[in-house]
């Protein structure tokens, strides 16, 4: 069996060094092979890639935290305090030896004893199982960037549909709370009263939280690729995804983009003082500048020619069927939530609005409301297809659906997109399409359920986006069971 | 080149310690390392470590040792006292093992990798039936330094 463990402590001197040794000695008595990293004041040099990547499992003897964690993602882990690693050696061993053989994938708090609050990363750990195949070291980079990303989508989404929830939800868009030059707007300020104001507020908080969605989400894929030093060029390729507005999808290329160069980088033997100088010089610097120009020069071009193709074609298709047209936006608005595609039938849907033509818009927002809604219907029907961390953004994607805020459904189609986002499409698709042919209309461009009241036709554009959310849950849950190998459904199951 | 007996010498070591609970042992070593010079401010210096001992439930382990350590800048250099204790003393272990041999560790503030280093050194040596044995049998401070600097190779 191949081992790995990490033992730390707070001062670092003593006990994660007896951990250390006492695990070594231990494995080593029962013939199998140990690596262990301490991380404390002398430490020690990190656990070889190789060695982490043929583990069978690995132990985590820790008082405190463990740096970079990601790194053993894949694998089934046995936790306790140093304390008990020197006291009882022997059976933490054959505990990890044990995990290795029912490769029980790490759930939150099951084997961690008084664990070190990384509940985060466990949930995670458990969904991305053992693989070292390409395709699921992929599936473990996209869905750090999700964990980290979460968060924010449910801060950013609550908050935002408490906003609209609260106060007229197209008034407290239309104002700014704060300007640099003359601080803070009071209501008076503003002409508002003050239920609109703190809506504009939540909104305004809310909305910044989201600004940070793809950031975060592309500079932790590049984190899990290419550890501590991919985060900056990550969250910058992101940030240049949200210049050029490449949504979700781009952050994901960005973060990709980040980890990779960042990953060259470090293959580039250098010594001496060319050594010292690639963590604190060459990677920030190269990174940040490599996965920007990519981002600028690169893929934000193919981004403006779809926004500008997409919307002519649109356009041109204004008089056509009807209901080809509702299913074309709907598809339209699932495919990459607020990602160029999705902004492309939103602008159409106000310019529709604009032009008097109130149908086209309340398809844009049904199609728009059902993929967090069935996304959580999914997890609410198929627990077992879900990790812990999707099934608690589920929880808030109920909301968040409801409120027309689609981003809700971002982590789950940035952790699964192949499976995830055509599910969205054809529920969206059909929502649109019901839309429209129940002719249903909306009179506001935003807002959700919290609109109803300028909703023309609501009984049945509530149909329409139930029946919408019904289709993209079996289509989720279906693409789901069906591509999954064995070993896969396995996983989520602990 | 840093030595052992840069970090314990025959005077911060005793085969028989006086104490009769945790606080006292903790307080009688740092005397001895106050008396070299190691730890400045032995007050506040045993006040940092028997916090720490409390708030962790106490160093003790199963194996009778118990290596209660603090990091402080009532420490001007890093050093080791160690005391044998002929009835054992709580030290918190997990079965209530009574502890008998006591490693005091002062860890001045800041980094020393090289001291630390040693110090790791000895904190793994402790993991060892035949370290300890030899120790508990040791009969005077001088041979329980040789021990450590013969086992402690550097």
């Amino acid at each position: 069996m191949k081992l790995v463990a990490v033992t730390s402590c707070p001062t670092g001197i003593a006990h994660s060094e007896m951990a250390a040794e006492a695990l070594e000695v231990a494995a080593k008595e029962k013939g199998h092979e140990i690596h262990v990293e301490v991380q404390g004041a002398a430490g020690g040099p990190p656990i070889p890639a190789e060695a982490i990547k043929s583990a069978d499992a690995v132990i985590f003897a820790v008082d405190a935290s463990v740096r970079e964690i990601e790194r053993f993602a894949h694998l089934p882990k046995v936790e306790v305090r140093t304390r008990e690693a020197i006291d009882r050696t022997a059976g933490i061993v054959d505990r990890a030896v044990e995990a290795a053989q029912n490769r029980t994938p790490v759930t939150a708090g099951a084997p961690a004893e008084g664990g070190a609050g990384d509940e985060e990363e466990d949930v995670f750990a458990s969904v991305t199982g053992q693989g070292t195949s390409k395709g699921e070291e992929a599936r473990r980079w996209l869905m750090t960037g999700v964990s980290y990303m979460i968060p924010f989508v449910v801060a950013g989404g609550i908050l935002i549909a408490l906003s609209f929830a609260i106060a007229d939800a197209v008034a407290v868009t239309e104002v700014s709370v704060f300007d640099p030059e003359t601080g803070l707007a009071t209501p008076g300020d503003l002409g508002i009263d003050t239920i609109t104001w703190i809506g504009a507020v939540l909104l305004t908080i809310g909305g910044t939280a989201f600004g940070m969605l793809v950031p975060i989400l592309a500079g932790y894929i590049a984190y899990a690729m290419a550890d501590r030093p991919g985060l900056a060029p990550g969250i910058v390729g992101g940030l240049l995804a949200n210049t050029v507005e490449a949504g979700f999808l781009g952050g994901i290329i960005a973060g990709l983009l980040a980890g990779a160069i960042v990953m060259a980088l470090k293959r580039i033997p250098a010594k001496g003082t060319l050594k010292r100088m690639m963590p604190i010089l060459v990677y920030p610097i190269i990174g940040v500048l490599g996965v920007g120009a990519l981002m600028l020069l690169v893929v934000g071009e193919p981004v403006a020619a779809i926004n500008q193709g997409l919307g002519d074609w649109l356009t041109g298709l204004s008089g056509a069927n009807q209901i080809l047209l509702g299913l074309i936006i709907g598809a339209m608005m699932a495919f990459d939530m607020g990602g160029p595609v999705n902004k492309v039938a939103y602008a159409f849907g106000l310019l529709s609005l604009e032009a008097g033509n109130f149908q086209i818009m309340a398809a844009v927002m049904a199609a728009g409301m059902t993929p967090p809604l069935g996304l959580a219907l999914a997890t609410v029907v198929r627990k077992q297809l879900f990790n812990e961390g999707e099934r608690r953004a589920g929880q808030a994607a109920w909301v968040m659906g409801a409120s027309f805020i689609t981003e809700g459904a971002i982590p789950f189609a940035a952790a699964d997109p192949i499976r995830v986002i055509p599910s969205l499409m054809v529920g969206s698709a059909t929502t649109g399409a019901l839309s429209l042919a129940f002719s249903a209309s909306l009179q506001a461009p935003h807002g959700g359920i919290w609109v109803i009241g300028v909703i023309g036709n609501p009984l049945l554009y509530l149909v329409a986006i139930a029946i919408g959310t019904v289709v993209t849950a079996a289509m989720v849950v279906g693409l789901k069971s069906l591509g999954r190998t064995e070993k896969e459904a396995a996983v989520p199951a602990a | 080149m840093t030595t052992i007996s840069d970090l314990i010498t025959a005077t911060s070591v005793t085969t028989d310690l006086h104490a009769t609970n945790a606080e006292e042992a903790i307080d009688e070593l740092a005397r001895l390392l106050e008396a070299d010079g190691r730890v400045t401010d032995r007050q506040r210096y045993v006040e940092t470590v028997v916090a720490r001992e409390a708030e962790t439930g106490g160093t003790g382990m199963e194996s009778g040792i118990a290596i209660p350590h603090g990091k402080t800048s009532a420490v001007s250099a890093p050093a080791l006292a160690f005391g044998r204790s002929a009835k054992g003393l709580d030290f918190g272990a997990g079965d209530g093992t009574p502890s008998d041999l006591i490693f005091l560790i002062a860890a001045p503030e800041g980094e020393d990798d090289l001291h630390v280093r040693v110090l790791s050194r000895i904190a793994r040596k402790l993991i060892h039936e035949s370290f300890r044995t030899a120790l508990r049998e040791a009969a005077t401070p001088q041979a329980i330094v040789d021990i450590i600097e013969q086992e402690v190779e550097l």
